[in-house]
């Protein structure tokens, strides 16, 4: 990286490329996850005793990389042929002399085609596990950069954007709207200063993808962001990152530092005349800021509280002046778009719903993980293929989608094939791609009342009816679950739910009724098992 | 003319803060990264910050008031020397979140957003950190503890409180 210069053209980034892939083709490479799952195990301490350990051994590399996705079975350490599982910080040595051969590992190999892995399609998560975030080197040697300079030396900007179209993208914030049509709403915008902001928030609740991509592939993202300015013709940009996500934080700042001192960002950039500057700015513990208008009032220094749309951000957003907004994962998919041309991406996933879509594994499962899909894959195929089943061998009873503004999703609709609209259709959503895997233990009205109770605290009070609303929704659930709750009170949380979902300002208040209509859906026996009335029935049948 | 407020004490950390605000060129919309920074800098935002913090970017007061109580990272009250952050996320809640967040609650004698009253310990909850893989998990002075049940998490704490 020291004799690196500023790189000023396509071809001197590909030469560049090519050198930095000999250089690693001569060397064999032990990659250590280093993921938030397996530090908290102790992958830091044993990256170290591993490079410690591994000095004597020719053209040997020890890399810590970001997480590697099956965080069930960390420590993961990888060399050029295998995969080692729950490794402990201590088994350096005995990790050496496996992959030696000299010690019995057949224990300690995850093979790579156990359904967790062939299951998956990885164009987001392509690099990570396997390159050093902190490396620029990395990333260019894994064609990183290629698409922004192909973009800006061989595409006119409508060209770009024609490419997203084509590619059926679509926000992976939630929304689902299409990314090309935004870009060229924006594009269009009349203004003499353009903002690209990133959406880095992650509020929901269960949700890491986000936070696993920055800490993994931070270049990835600012690469995205800069093809996105460069086809609306923005030259200053944000990254909204949550203050609850340090080295997110940390690694995106170096990336960008990194990207500047070499000329992919900053100022005329490849030659061209077209200049970017990115910047971070941190979040401050409010889930209604990842909502866009919020956030640019956040991003302002104001308190985060959303306004009316329209005028959506792409005609007045930040400071009054045309704004893209996209999430993390939607930038993260645009350069290989790019690289490969919207009609390969166009044809992964369903037809409303192109491409991969990333989810964060969690709750009662045996393989809780970062998994990317193709769109259209079923919840069954993601749950007991991908997630191996339950854990502690009990039954499956829902699947939460979409955090707060989603739905409890029952056995019954196991074979849904996942996509924007399906997802809908039984009352969830997609979100950002938090999935908790319920079982039997769980309670539903609980759970409902579990999120009703966060968008309470969450609402901004700015509206009354998502600030009113959602404490009486609150109130009668708690009232429910403790089994004072009456066929009134019932009937006037659905009622309820009505109001709040057509009145509210914004989408916090809009889809906060969500979990409670879809509880009330799939499980209404569990609310009508509590009620006082009920209750009377059960005492006064067991004494006749 | 407006001249630039000095610090109400000769505490490094209020130089500090105004290195900081100066990097920013005084921009009334870095409001939120000055707090950040002196969140960071004294711990917690006590009244005299706030007040230097308004008069230096010539904000008023319930301005930076009104900003500093919409964020819950933000916070107005002194911590105590420990500080346990219990995550009540999604994972963590189906996976017994509530009954580690009462466990503490009983044995200390606190509630959440409390502090003890020798100023040993601060007991907060945050939203999801996003290590749904370790719940349910928090976070102890800085160090992530993961896969905990009420047990492990009294036995961590006292691995650290008064020593
Ligand atoms: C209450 C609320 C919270 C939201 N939180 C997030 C978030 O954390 N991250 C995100 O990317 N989008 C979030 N969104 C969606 C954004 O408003 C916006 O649609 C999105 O950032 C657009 O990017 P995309 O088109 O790439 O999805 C939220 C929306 C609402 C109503």
């Amino acid at each position: 990286m020291s004799e690196m210069k500023t790189i000023h053209s396509l071809e001197e980034l590909e030469e560049l490329a090519e050198v930095l892939r000999e250089e690693q083709k001569s060397k064999s490479r032990i990659t250590v996850c280093t993921g938030v799952a397996c530090s908290s195990l102790g992958s830091e301490e044993l990256a170290k005793e591993l490079s410690e350990e591994s000095k004597n051994l020719e053209n040997c590399e020890v890399k810590k990389v970001g997480c590697k996705g099956l965080c069930a079975l960390g420590v993961l350490v990888e060399d050029d042929k295998n995969m080692y599982h729950s490794l402990k910080k201590d088994d350096a040595k005995n990790l050496l002399a496996m992959m030696e051969g000299t010690q019995e590992s057949s224990e300690y190999i995850l093979s790579k085609d156990i359904p967790f892995y062939s299951k998956q399609k990885k164009i987001v998560l392509e690099n990570a596990g396997y390159i050093d975030p902190d490396s620029l080197d990395d990333y260019i040697a894994a064609d990183g950069y290629k698409a922004l300079f192909s973009a800006i030396s061989d595409m006119e900007r409508s060209e770009v954007i024609d490419e997203i179209k084509k590619s059926g993208l679509r926000g992976r914030g939630g929304g689902g709207y299409p990314t090309g049509l935004k870009w060229s709403t924006v594009e269009k915008a009349i203004g003499d200063q353009k903002y690209v902001i990133c959406n880095a928030d992650e509020g929901d609740p269960g949700a890491f993808m986000d936070r696993s991509v920055m800490e993994a592939d931070p270049h990835r993202v600012i690469e995205g962001m800069a093809i996105a300015a460069y086809a609306v013709g923005a030259n200053k940009g944000y990254l909204y990152i949550r203050a609850e996500y340090p080295l997110a934080v940390k690694r995106i700042k170096l990336a960008i530092k990194r990207a500047e001192k070499f000329g992919l960002l900053g100022e005329n950039i490849c030659g061209s005349g077209f200049s970017l500057k990115l910047d971070v700015r941190l979040g401050a513990g409010a889930f209604v800021c990842g909502e866009e208008t919020a956030l640019l009032s956040s991003i302002e220094g104001k308190r985060g509280t959303p306004t009316p749309r329209p005028p959506y951000p792409a005609e007045s957003g930040l400071w009054g002046k045309p704004t893209l907004i996209n999430n993390v994962e939607t930038y993260a998919n645009i350069a290989p778009i790019i690289r490969n041309g919207g009609d390969w991406y166009a044809k992964i996933g369903t037809e409303s719903s192109k491409g991969t879509k990333v989810f964060a594994l969690t709750g009662q499962i045996k393989n809780s993980g970062m998994i990317e899909v193709p769109m259209g894959i079923t919840l069954e195929q993601i749950i007991f293929e991908i997630g191996g089943g339950m854990a502690l061998g009990r039954e499956f009873k829902a699947v939460q989608t979409g955090g707060p503004s989603g739905g409890c999703i029952p056995r019954d609709h196991l074979n849904l094939e996942v996509d924007y609209e399906n997802l809908k259709s039984v009352g969830s959503m997609m979100g950002s791609g938090g999935m908790i895997v319920m079982d039997e233990s769980s309670k539903m009205v609980e759970v409902a009342k579990f999120f009703m109770e966060f968008c309470m605290s969450e609402s901004c009070g700015k509206c009354v009816p998502c600030r009113v609303g959602t404490v009486q929704m609150y109130e009668i659930l708690k009232k429910i679950s403790k089994k004072d709750g009456t066929r009134k009170d019932l009937a006037l949380l659905e009622e309820l739910c009505d109001v709040v979902r057509n009145t509210s300002l914004c989408g916090l208040g809009q889809s906060a009724p969500n979990p409670v209509v879809s509880t009330l859906r799939f499980f209404k026996e569990e609310y009508e098992n509590l009620l006082v009335e009920s209750r009377c029935h059960i005492s006064i049948s067991k004494e006749a | 003319m407006y001249v630039r407020p000095k610090p109400p004490s000769d505490d490094k950390r209020f130089k500090q803060l105004m290195r900081e605000m100066k990097r920013h060129g005084y921009a009334r919309n870095s409001l939120i990264e000055v707090l950040h920074s002196a969140q960071e800098a004294f711990g917690y935002l006590e009244d005299e910050v706030m007040k230097f913090v308004a008069l230096s970017l010539q904000l008023p007061l319930s301005k930076v008031y009104g900003v500093a109580t919409f964020y819950s990272f933000f916070t107005l009250k002194p911590q105590g020397k420990h500080t346990c952050v219990v995550c009540t996320g999604t994972a963590c809640y189906i996976k017994g979140a509530d009954r580690i967040m009462e466990s503490i609650e009983n044995e200390y004698g606190i509630k959440d957003g409390d502090t003890t009253e020798d100023d040993e310990l601060s007991l907060l909850s945050a939203r999801c950190f996003g290590s749904c893989n370790l719940a349910p998990m928090a976070i102890i002075d800085g160090e992530v503890a993961g896969y905990l049940d009420e047990d492990k998490t009294l036995k961590w704490l006292k691995g650290v409180l008064y020593v």
